[in-house]
């Protein structure tokens, strides 16, 4: 495993800091392909167990019969410099994992949210909740074969999104193409805190 | 399989790490750690090379002083493990607790996005993968 400069003795001078990207979208559109695409190593799987006393059960609304539920999420790591590692973390197909959504979005730099044309409604929960917390976000189109090919300008009026919004296209299996959507994210969600800078400043 | 498993120690590791059922005995029955909150992506690392000789250490907790001999997330200790989040959480709370790991909280982002000079990085840095 490649854990490129951070490897370095144990205690050795302060800890870079982590940031986070997340990869959305409905069910099985890509988002462990993207996470793979990019990292530098395989997707790791991690799983929070959810139970009765961890989190309110009424956000739980279906699944009375079970007192404590396991989400899995996959993550991969990318190792920016001595001091910035960036995580990317797929999150949870389900929306109603919410908890585990809020958790992945505190304090994320911005989301992908992928979308396959052949059921753009699958990614609708995914904006909706990006929209609502202002967490800076991109659509990426996910080029499946057979799929109808649309115009972005078309993917972008069928998914209402704001005109700032970026739409683009992608493959999520190659690694230059899931780079190119998180640098437009990056892009973009620095823009969004320039204008959000200069707003709180008028 | 890559991600775990290349090295002998972390074998080793995973053979300790069990299935489902045992989050439960392996924290003792405790939900939440003694300190510390522990993001996903807060990153820690051992302050020692060997914890054999401490008392009251279960194996995870060995476990984890050796995988941290590098820097890792507390997301990337649980997928190594193969235990919940929440079971890494306490088990790390008694580490950080005896000062036998050191933990560096991500980047606040609460008042908003982070510096400039931290996309930048992030753009370049991926522009160079
Ligand atoms: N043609 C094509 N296939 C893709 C692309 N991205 C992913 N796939 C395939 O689509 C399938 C599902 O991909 P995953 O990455 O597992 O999707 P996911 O969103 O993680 O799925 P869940 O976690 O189950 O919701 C896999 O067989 C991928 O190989 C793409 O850009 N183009
Ligand atoms: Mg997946």
């Amino acid at each position: 495993m490649d854990y490129g400069r951070s490897e370095r003795p144990a205690g050795a001078g302060p800890l870079p800091t982590a940031i986070k990207i997340l990869i959305a979208g409905g069910f099985g559109v890509g988002k462990t392909t993207m996470v793979g695409a990019v990292s530098e190593t395989k997707p790791l799987r991690t799983e929070e167990v959810l139970t009765e006393t961890g989190i309110g059960i009424d956000d739980l609304s279906g699944v009375e019969e079970k007192s404590t539920t396991t989400v899995a999420m996959d993550f991969g790591r990318i190792t920016i410099s001595d001091d910035l590692v960036l995580y990317l973390f797929g999150t949870p197909g389900q929306d109603r994992f919410w908890f585990v959504w809020d958790e992945l979005a505190l304090g994320a730099l911005g989301a992908v949210v992928l979308a396959d044309t052949r059921r753009l409604a699958d990614c609708f929960p995914s904006i909706d909740y990006f929209e609502g917390r202002g967490t800076p976000f991109v659509v990426a189109v996910n080029c499946f074969e057979g799929a109808k090919k649309f115009r972005l300008d078309e993917v972008q009026a069928a998914l209402d999104l704001d005109p700032g919004v970026p739409v683009v296209l992608c493959d999520a299996r190659k690694r230059e193409s899931a780079k190119e959507v998180l640098i437009t994210l990056l892009e973009h969600a620095m823009k969004l805190r320039e204008a959000r800078r200069r707003a709180a400043g008028d | 399989m890559t991600g775990r498993g290349e090295s002998a120690e972390q074998e080793w590791v995973d053979d300790h790490a069990g299935p489902v059922v045992r989050p439960y005995a392996v924290t003792g029955g405790r939900a939440r750690p003694v300190t510390g909150t522990f993001d996903l992506i807060s990153l820690v690392t051992a302050t020692r090379t060997d914890v054999g000789s401490e008392s009251g250490l279960g194996p995870e907790h060995v476990a984890i002083v050796g995988l941290c001999q590098r820097i890792l997330s507390v997301a990337e200790i649980a997928a190594h493990l193969d235990l919940p989040v929440g079971t890494v959480r306490v088990l790390l709370g008694d580490l950080a607790a005896r000062s036998l790991v050191q933990v560096r909280e991500p980047r606040a982002t609460t008042a908003g996005l982070p510096d400039e000079h931290v996309f930048e990085a992030v753009i370049n840095g991926l522009r160079a993968l």
